[in-house]
């Protein structure tokens, strides 16, 4: 059965890169001289496991666009990309034991990327110490956007309370202006758990701002049953449903919304509530629910094309499935490959043409700005909008876009929206300094260090 | 809506999803009432299955001829689980029994996801999960189907135990082993029948919490919702498994509703373990689990 042949291999291979990794340990300095300069990047994966669907995806999407940069332009300026991977099943602790194992590779971890929120709250104290930086895509703590308290910490693109208000923003538009969501009622169905208790305080707030009734309803995880929940829902009767959900939650969400007959196209699905594997198990109770990403789905865009056609081609794809090409985790993990090569890149322009420092990949993404044109250069105009890191903020005014389900497949609805990161930034560094004070940190001057380095 | 006919609506919803956790109870009973070992592998057993199925069924084989497959898939897994696993643990400490079908447990999921990949499926038995209407509450055709299929299974797994040769030799085993030893009855051959029973009863749970939740790997940790039920019911009755199903579900879904709004929300996840232990302190074995009297 090729399926089994194709994972028998993958074990294999990891296997030999163990096997290569003890070899190489033992026998030192075998033509150093020679050898490509590489930028490693240590990945805690998931493979295996409840959410093995969403790490296949992402992890395969960021292997794909490292093996394009070094198949296609010889790594990164002549830096070849490396990696390995650990597998955490999405557990904290195998995560931290995976951090602990792999920090000690030569030469050391340009970046940390584990997709996982429990993994990365854990990480925190850790890559702070050692200086390297901590990449949470579309998630993580919020108050972590502030990087003069978080200097070691990136939410890039979105953090939890830009998702809220981008959702809360797409919800006007559908009513008709922001100013139509006053008297409107808007229920919320989180995870229960660190995640999903996340965003709690900043609907409460998005309501007074804009005077709608909010109802926040926690699912306890995993969420293989919501019928108390729903019919909750359904004696509310609100005007829209925002699923803050994760793995199982999504597709029983959706489906006990058509058992009590609530529409699917009021339903506004999270991040992480916005992938194939979260509505083809719902089947037609999915159809024309909606949710919110930051990147699009699809195989149209130059960059994924490229992988297709390079990586594939060359037989070093990561999926074991090509039909997944072009799928929802699968771009966002070409997307996290894109942000993390480009902060490289600019940090090379600093620093030079080398193996690069954790310290000095984090000067990278500090200075991760890719306006659309830059965005469009790199084959990825439409795939996501652009970014803005800065200093002070580590997530760089990401922009949303909402697609909906068609019952095959996505289909944008919306334009790029902003979220309100006006209304968003006093209540991040309110809780940054508060964390700043527990933690005895003394938060760096953004300003200062941005006039010094102009 | 009024209150009354909202507090029918969430009880028979609790009743149905009560069904559901019913049905992977009784997997267990199975197994526990013939050998005396609490299968902690019963909801891996149950993920294995749905996922043979569905992708059997997405690799175009027929429907019919995936389910006939799957069965016979369960059947040899429950012998083959008999025969070198359990066989050689004999008089072994339940603990250690239990152990081994722990270890068992991972070691069916992980080849589950060695062989099928870790995909989620979605899985359409062709039965419509939208509301109706019966006498002013809201009830799912889909639950409906759930609550005729257990039915089924508790009438045909009723005939099998009382009215067939080899539910005589099941009940024999169980009430005694060493008594149906002495009088020729083959205890292995008795167990490997009650272990492919258990896996067609996980076919059957598997196919219908697949069709509700999708097939993927979640599907296994449904045990825990089945384990309040068995300390409800009682471990070796499989009416106990569908009383206490019943009881768990409506507790759970009234006690969300209702007392959700003062306690906090997803009290759904712990109560069902609280009135379990609330029974326990009162009645030890369960509703209808069978009381043990020894002389000493």
């Amino acid at each position: 059965m090729v399926p089994i042949a194709k994972r028998l291999a993958a074990l294999a291979r990891s296997t030999a890169l163990v096997a290569g990794f003890a070899l190489a340990a033992a026998i030192p300095m075998v033509s150093a001289q020679a050898a490509q300069p590489e930028q490693y990047f240590p990945l805690q994966s998931y493979r295996v496991g409840p959410y093995a669907a969403g790490g296949t995806g992402f992890f395969g999407g960021f292997i794909d666009y490292m093996n394009l940069i070094n198949l296609r332009d010889g790594g990164v300026n002549g830096v070849k990309l490396t990696w390995d991977e650990c597998e955490t099943q999405y557990i904290v602790e195998r995560g931290v034991e995976c951090y602990q194992r792999q920090k000690t590779h030569v030469p050391g971890p340009s970046a940390w990327n584990p997709l996982s929120v429990g993994i990365a709250y854990a990480m925190i104290d850790g890559v702070t110490a050692d200086k390297v930086p901590l990449i949470t895509i579309d998630h993580g703590r919020t108050d972590s956007t502030d990087g003069a308290v978080f200097p070691y910490v990136f939410p890039l693109l979105m953090n939890p309370y830009s998702e809220s208000s981008g959702i809360i923003n797409f919800i006007g538009s559908r009513l008709g202006g922001d100013a139509k969501l006053a008297g409107k009622s808007i229920v919320v169905l989180y995870h229960g758990s660190p995640y999903g208790r996340e965003t709690v305080p900043i609907y409460k707030l998005l309501a007074a701002k804009y005077g709608f009734t909010v109802k926040q309803i926690e699912v306890p995880a995993p969420g293989t049953e919501q019928e108390s929940e729903w019919l909750t829902i359904r004696r509310t009767n609100p005007n829209y449903v925002v699923l803050r959900g994760w793995g199982v939650m999504n597709p029983v969400a959706l489906k006990t919304a058509q058992k009590v007959g609530f529409p699917a196209d009021h339903i506004i699905g999270n991040v992480w509530s916005n992938s194939e594997e979260d509505v083809i198990p719902a089947g037609g109770a999915a159809k024309g629910y909606i949710a919110l990403t930051t990147q699009a789905t699809g195989t149209t865009y130059p960059v994924v094309q490229d992988i297709e056609r390079l990586v594939y081609g060359a037989g070093k794809g990561n999926l074991a499935d090509k039909a997944r090409i072009g799928s929802v985790y699968h771009n966002l993990g070409i997307v996290n490959g894109i942000l993390n090569v480009e902060a490289i890149r600019i940090a090379q322009a600093k620093f030079g043409d080398r193996t690069l420092t954790g310290d000095e990949v984090r000067w990278g993404f500090e200075h991760l700005q890719l306006d659309p044109a830059r965005v469009k250069a790199l084959g990825a105009e439409g795939l996501f909008h652009s970014i803005n890191v800065t200093c002070s903020n580590h997530e760089g005014d990401g922009y949303v876009t909402f697609q909906q389900w068609d019952g095959a497949k996505w289909v944008r609805i919306s334009d790029w929206i902003a979220p309100d990161w006006t209304l968003l930034r006093p209540i991040i560094e309110t809780s940054a300094n508060k964390y700043a004070k527990e933690h005895s940190i003394t938060p760096r001057d953004c300003a200062k260090e941005t006039v010094a380095a102009n | 809506m009024s209150a009354w006919s909202f507090f029918f609506e969430v009880l028979v919803a609790g009743l149905a999803a009560g069904i559901m956790y019913s049905l992977v109870a009784i997997g267990f009973v199975l197994i526990y009432k013939t050998s005396g070992v609490l299968n902690f592998a019963q909801g891996a057993m149950l993920l294995f299955a749905a996922l043979t199925f569905v992708s059997l069924h997405e690799r175009g084989m027929p429907f019919l001829y995936a389910l006939a497959i799957t069965f016979l898939v369960m059947v040899i897994l429950g012998i083959a689980i008999e025969k070198f696993v359990l066989r050689p643990m004999i008089n072994q400490p339940p603990i250690t029994l239990f152990m081994v079908t722990l270890g068992l447990s991972y070691i069916i999921e992980g080849s589950a996801e060695l062989i099928w990949g870790t995909q989620v499926h979605g899985l359409d038995l062709g039965i419509q999960d939208e509301p109706m209407q019966i006498a002013g509450v809201l009830v799912s055709q889909f639950d409906l189907f759930c609550a005729a299929v257990a039915a089924v299974m508790v009438a045909a797994l009723t005939i099998l135990f009382r009215y067939t040769r080899i539910g005589l030799s099941f009940r024999a085993a169980a009430e005694d082993q060493y008594a149906a030893l002495n009088i020729g009855l083959r205890l292995p051959f008795i167990w490997a029948a009650v272990w492919a029973t258990a896996g067609i009863v996980a076919l059957v749970a598997g196919l219908l919490w697949g069709a509700r939740t999708g097939v993927q790997f979640s599907l296994s940790l449904v045990v825990l919702k089945s384990l309040p039920v068995l300390v409800l019911g009682g471990f070796d009755s499989i009416a106990g498994a569908i009383i206490g199903g019943l009881i768990i579900g409506a507790t759970e879904n009234l006690a969300q509703v209702y007392l959700g709004p003062y306690i906090g929300d997803g009290i759904d996840s712990w109560i069902a373990y609280v009135v379990a232990l609330g029974f326990l302190l009162v009645r030890p074995s369960g509703l209808f689990g069978q009381k043990l009297v020894e002389r000493v």
